[in-house]
């Protein structure tokens, strides 16, 4: 199970990518791993308000449906038209192409975030 | 129902799972392998080579004695006395009310051995009534389960990968008979069963044998493709081929009639048995639901318990729905009000049937089932 260094991650799973404004948000390959085959993925459509903590999308797999979290705040800018075509990208490549949407942010820090390491212990106490 | 405190028993292929470094999963109180790698990719593995499957949570009821053929024709609502030794036959267990306990398949072993194959999570139920209800002397009803391990191996390559490794002559074996034979050196009761829609053996072995026969079996098989596939392949497979999963199309509130499945119901047997009258009533009565297929239009899943709305309304339930990997959509079993099935036309006519999914309705057609049909 891989936990990049350089993202930060929620408690819920995801992890988040930021660029200066710009926040590009996945789910975590422990999350790909205990979802199982994904098969559609419900992401916010640009243009959407999203708040760092709420639901904001679905990720559904055979067997079950997650809410998707946004990390951060802002407005969807773009969501992966590759995972609609296959959402096995999540599954393949959590980190890199099976990224999910981004998000433009004000450029402020966001709180609550953690760092590699403490979603490393999170994943274990789960 | 299970102490959700007691720890989740082992099969005899535990050893094997962790090994394969399976995601394992608690089921009717037995630790079983959920997936290995994908489960997408172990169903189109079976569908296009083979699988194999450790089913040793299944429950394995023996009734034996002079009276054992007459007992079970009084127990069970099918025929056992009618099957000639060497075959099997699907069935259920019903409650006086026509209710159904279990649905099971029977094996004739011979003229006074039959072996009652049944669901994990009705094993005890199923063993208590088979008890209660084989009354006398001249038929005996044991549990057995914890002296058999289940491995099943399914998939159009199923026959060629097993041939070379076993002493029975597949290509006698004929659908739904079952012979003792070997495998791989070890004894095991082969029979040409399954719960997948393809070609496939399930083989019966003792506890210590479970480990090399599927050692065995999947070296053999590997080259052809074969690999180890867990339950949630399991589950979307038996739903491609329309087969009823025991606690979703089947229940105590379920006739075998309700389920499409009154064949199994030998109503013109002579003797006398559990449910009879009820189900005589039944089959003469107007269907109060109807068990259909569904296939969504759009790649929401809809999933047990979920409303079927006809024009917004409900008008039935989702009983199993999962995405379908050889169709490439999402499908549904659902038990519909009568008038919703037969008036909302198959294949995308009339009628507007949706699945409610969380709050959206999500437009759906009904199909003829089962989904899939193996190429003959």
């Amino acid at each position: 199970m891989t936990v990049p260094d350089d993202l930060r991650y929620t408690q819920e799973h995801e992890w988040v990518a930021i660029d200066g404004t710009s926040a590009t948000v996945g789910i975590t390959d422990h999350a790909q791993q205990a979802l199982g085959d994904v098969v559609f993925v419900s992401a916010p459509a640009p243009g959407t308000k999203v708040t760092a903590g709420e639901p904001c999308g679905e990720v559904e797999s055979t067997k079950s449906v997650s809410d998707l979290y946004s990390p951060v705040d802002g407005e969807v800018t773009e969501v992966n038209g590759e995972v609609d075509e296959n959402p096995g990208v999540v599954n393949a490549d959590p980190y890199g192409a099976g990224w999910l949407f981004k998000v433009a942010t004000s450029g402020g820090a966001p709180s609550g975030l953690l760092s590699a390491a403490d979603y490393t212990e999170l994943t274990k106490e789960t | 129902m299970t102490d959700p405190q007691s720890p989740l028993r082992p099969t005899p292929l535990a050893a094997v799972h962790e090994r394969l470094g399976a995601k394992l999963t608690g089921f009717a109180g037995w630790l079983m392998p959920l997936r290995y790698r994908s489960e997408t990719a172990e169903h189109q593995a079976v569908r296009t080579a083979a699988g194999i499957f450790d089913l040793s949570h299944m429950g394995e009821i023996m009734v034996t004695g002079p009276d054992a053929a007459a007992a079970l024709d009084y127990a069970l609502v099918g025929q056992p006395s009618a099957l000639a030794p060497g075959r099997a036959r699907y069935t259920m267990i019903c409650a006086p009310d026509g209710g159904i306990i279990d649905d099971l398949i029977v094996y004739r072993l011979a003229a006074d051995e039959f072996l009652v194959v049944a669901n994990a999570a009705n094993t005890a139920a199923v063993f208590a009534e088979l008890a209660e209800r084989a009354t006398g002397p001249n038929a005996d009803v044991t549990d057995r389960t914890a002296d058999y391990a289940l491995i099943a191996v399914q998939g159009p390559r199923a026959a060629r990968i097993l041939t070379p490794l076993t002493s029975a002559d597949l290509g006698e074996v004929r659908y739904y008979a079952s012979y003792p034979a070997t495998v791989a050196g070890h004894d095991v009761l082969l029979a040409r069963t399954g719960y997948t829609g393809e070609d496939g053996f399930e083989l019966f072995t003792r506890p210590d044998d479970a480990e090399p026969v599927w050692d065995a079996v999947a070296s053999a098989g590997a080259p052809d493709g074969l690999i180890p596939a867990g339950l949630a392949a399991r589950d979307t497979l038996r739903l491609e081929a329309a087969m009823p999963l025991y606690g979703n199309e089947l229940g105590p509130d379920v006739t075998p009639f309700d389920a499409g499945l009154g064949r199994v119901v030998k109503l013109g047997k002579p003797a006398d048995f559990v449910g009879r009258a009820a189900l005589a009533r039944r089959a003469e009565a107007a269907p109060e639901r109807v068990l259909v297929g569904l296939v969504g239009r759009s790649r929401r899943i809809p999933r047990h318990g979920y409303e079927v709305l006809r024009g917004g309304s409900p008008c039935g339930t989702v009983t199993s729905g999962a995405p379908s990997p050889t169709l490439g959509k999402p499908i549904a079993m659902a038990y519909l009000k009568p008038d919703a099935a037969s008036t909302a036309e198959p294949d995308g006519g009339g009628a507007g049937l949706a699945f409610n999914i969380r709050g959206s309705a999500e437009p759906a057609d009904l199909v003829q089932l089962p989904f899939y049909r193996r190429p003959t």
